[in-house]
């Protein structure tokens, strides 16, 4: 389904060049669920930004479903990729309303000179809304800037059910709430993955939830994969365990630097 | 007094055209787009040349002139978009290539339409009935026809496309748009707008001159926020119709300054700089506002 092949991705900032990604090999099936830790700056949001498009990377490949996609821009890959962030204000346009937003995502075909929003498209809406419990259903007729963060995430994940996508891009998109709200929202998006089966690729910190969710695990260091898990292995795998991988990892990342350094 | 308040009027669903055009790039797009100070002229000097010089029938006329004028916002767009040129120098760029552009369609600084078959005339001679309501009338229907027509654009998939592309351009990305495509066509809907209400100014006040579209963007701007602050809608049909209420009581107020405006020193002149004066206290009374009162932030 989705293939890096030896992505780097180098920035610069200033006189230094910064290693984003140090050459990233990645193989996700269909139906894949792969959750990313790594301390910050560990390069996960520009690995999501290079499969998504917003970046080209400076060296490496990009592959969805074979076709060499390295270089297509972001807004022609979209109709297959989805793709959710931490800032609830970046799912939606903020002064259109939530029947609106709805109506821009659920368009994957080519966007004419129909009306989009009819009657029975509303109610179309108002059903996928229901079952949030939020009552957002009654307010298709609000901006989303109204919405509180939980609302407005809540709705980006429904934006991203009704589009429908073959890859799902989530970079810790239940940050920036509340432990009850990022609860709901990581139930609804696991809810979704399992009833769509798309291939995901999930960002967080939260161990627990990495180890919890999806059927492989991927842990990032300085631009690199320094750990994978898979299957039985990481299912069994526990939350101090992980943690003491994590800073074992960077130690051994440090030192190889250490020797490899000129 | 009657006959002065219809004139305002009239001038008030002209301009308000423009207004629109104003409103396209500025409230949608989050545009700031100069061109407008010369495509409004590129719309006078090609309504009245072909009226004038090729003899051609001014609803033609018009409607060569709005198509170029879409051409201006084209380039505007791409100089945008394409060669990553900042928005306001791209306006500003388009702007002065339009001047001598303008010049060069007129032939000259200025054509008079005093004895030219302009739409005015028709209209006064299709309409007899109506006397002199008749340019009002048609008027008040050229510009509810475009209002709706824009209405129902900003409803249709494309639509809804372009207000999200000046709403959240990465979210909009995100769900498959090409933002720089929508923004080149924004700015040629903007454009066509303000050159068509260029062409009607010339055929009603029976002249185009290649100065007389100094200041369009601020006028616009005028209206657009005027009108914004006295009907706070976020639904289209009412926000296009706060526009073109704002260019009405704009208009009205500048036929008072001008007819009363002597009792305190004021001249015609003065127009410009009262009007920029009333822009700059628009934009800024809401931010200090936003300063002391805490609300939702709608962007
Ligand atoms: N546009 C950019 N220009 C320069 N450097 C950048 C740019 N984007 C990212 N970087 C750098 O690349 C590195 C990786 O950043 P990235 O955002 O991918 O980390 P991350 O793993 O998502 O971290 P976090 O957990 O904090 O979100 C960082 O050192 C960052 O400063
Ligand atoms: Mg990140």
């Amino acid at each position: 389904m989705l293939t890096l092949e030896g992505v780097r991705q180098v920035f610069r900032s200033g006189q230094d060049l910064v290693v984003a990604l140090a050459g990233i090999d990645l193989v996700l099936d269909r139906g894949d669920f792969l959750t990313v830790i790594g301390s910050n700056g560990a390069g996960k949001t520009t690995l999501l930004h290079v499969i998504a498009g917003n970046l080209i990377p400076t060296s490496g490949r990009v592959l969805i479903d074979g076709e060499d996609v390295t270089a297509t821009p972001a807004h022609r890959r979209a109709r297959r990729i989805g793709r959710i962030v931490q800032d609830p204000l970046s799912g939606t346009a903020p002064t259109m309303t939530i029947a609106e937003n709805l109506a821009l995502a659920s368009k994957r075909s080519k966007r004419s000179l129909a009306v989009a929003l009819t009657r029975r498209r509303r109610r179309e809406f108002a059903e996928v809304l229901r079952p949030l419990g939020m009552g957002l259903e009654r307010r298709l007729d609000d901006p989303a800037f109204l919405l509180s963060g939980g609302e407005r995430q809540a709705l980006t994940v429904t934006m991203a059910t009704l589009a429908r996508p073959d890859i799902l891009l989530l970079d810790e998109h239940t940050a920036a709430l509340d432990p009850a709200n990022a609860r709901r929202i990581g139930e609804l998006t696991e809810a979704f993955v399992e009833r769509t089966g798309l291939t995901t690729l999930m960002v967080t910190h939260n161990m627990e939830q990495a180890i919890a969710l999806g059927n492989r695990l991927v842990m990032m260091h300085k631009g690199r994969i320094v750990l994978e898990l898979g299957g039985e292995k990481k299912r069994s795998t526990k939350v101090p365990e992980l943690v003491s991988l994590f800073s074992h990892r960077h130690i051994a990342d440090d030192e190889l630097l250490l020797e490899t350094a000129p | 007094m009657v006959a002065l308040l219809m004139h305002a009027a009239e001038q008030g669903l002209v301009y308000g055209i423009a207004a629109l055009g104003v409103f396209i790039s500025y409230r949608i797009l989050r545009f700031p787009d100069l061109t407008v100070d010369g495509s409004f002229v590129t719309g006078a000097a090609i309504a009245s040349s072909l009226v004038v010089l090729q003899g051609l029938d001014p609803v033609v006329a018009l409607a060569v002139a709005f198509a170029v004028g879409s051409l201006a916002g084209v380039l505007t767009g791409l100089l945008n978009t394409r060669l990553g040129i900042t928005d306001l120098l791209a306006g500003v760029l388009s702007m002065i290539m339009l001047y001598s552009i303008n010049l060069r369609i007129m032939g000259r600084p200025n054509i008079s339409l005093l004895r030219a078959e302009t739409i005015t005339r028709s209209i006064t001679a299709l309409f007899a009935p109506l006397g002199s309501a008749a340019v009002l009338v048609f008027l008040a229907g050229i510009v509810l026809f475009i209002k709706l027509v824009l209405d129902f654009f900003f409803k249709t998939e494309v639509g809804l496309a372009l207000r999200a592309t000046g709403d959240n351009e990465a979210m909009i990305t995100a769900q498959g748009v090409n933002t720089k495509t929508m923004k080149v066509a924004g700015l040629a809907l903007s454009n066509g707008l303000v050159a068509l209400s260029g062409g009607l100014v010339a055929h009603y006040s029976g002249f185009a001159d290649v100065g007389m579209g100094i200041g369009t963007i601020v006028t616009g701007l005028a209206a657009v926020i005027l009108g914004g602050s006295l009907i706070r809608s976020r639904r289209v049909g009412w926000m296009t119709a706060s526009v073109l209420l704002g260019s009405l009581i704009y208009r009205i107020a500048v036929m008072f300054a001008l007819r009363y405006g002597y009792v305190i020193g004021f001249q015609a002149s003065d127009l410009k700089l009262v009007t920029s004066l009333l822009v700059i206290v628009a934009l800024v009374v809401p931010a200090l506002r936003d300063r002391f009162v805490r609300r939702p932030k709608p962007c």
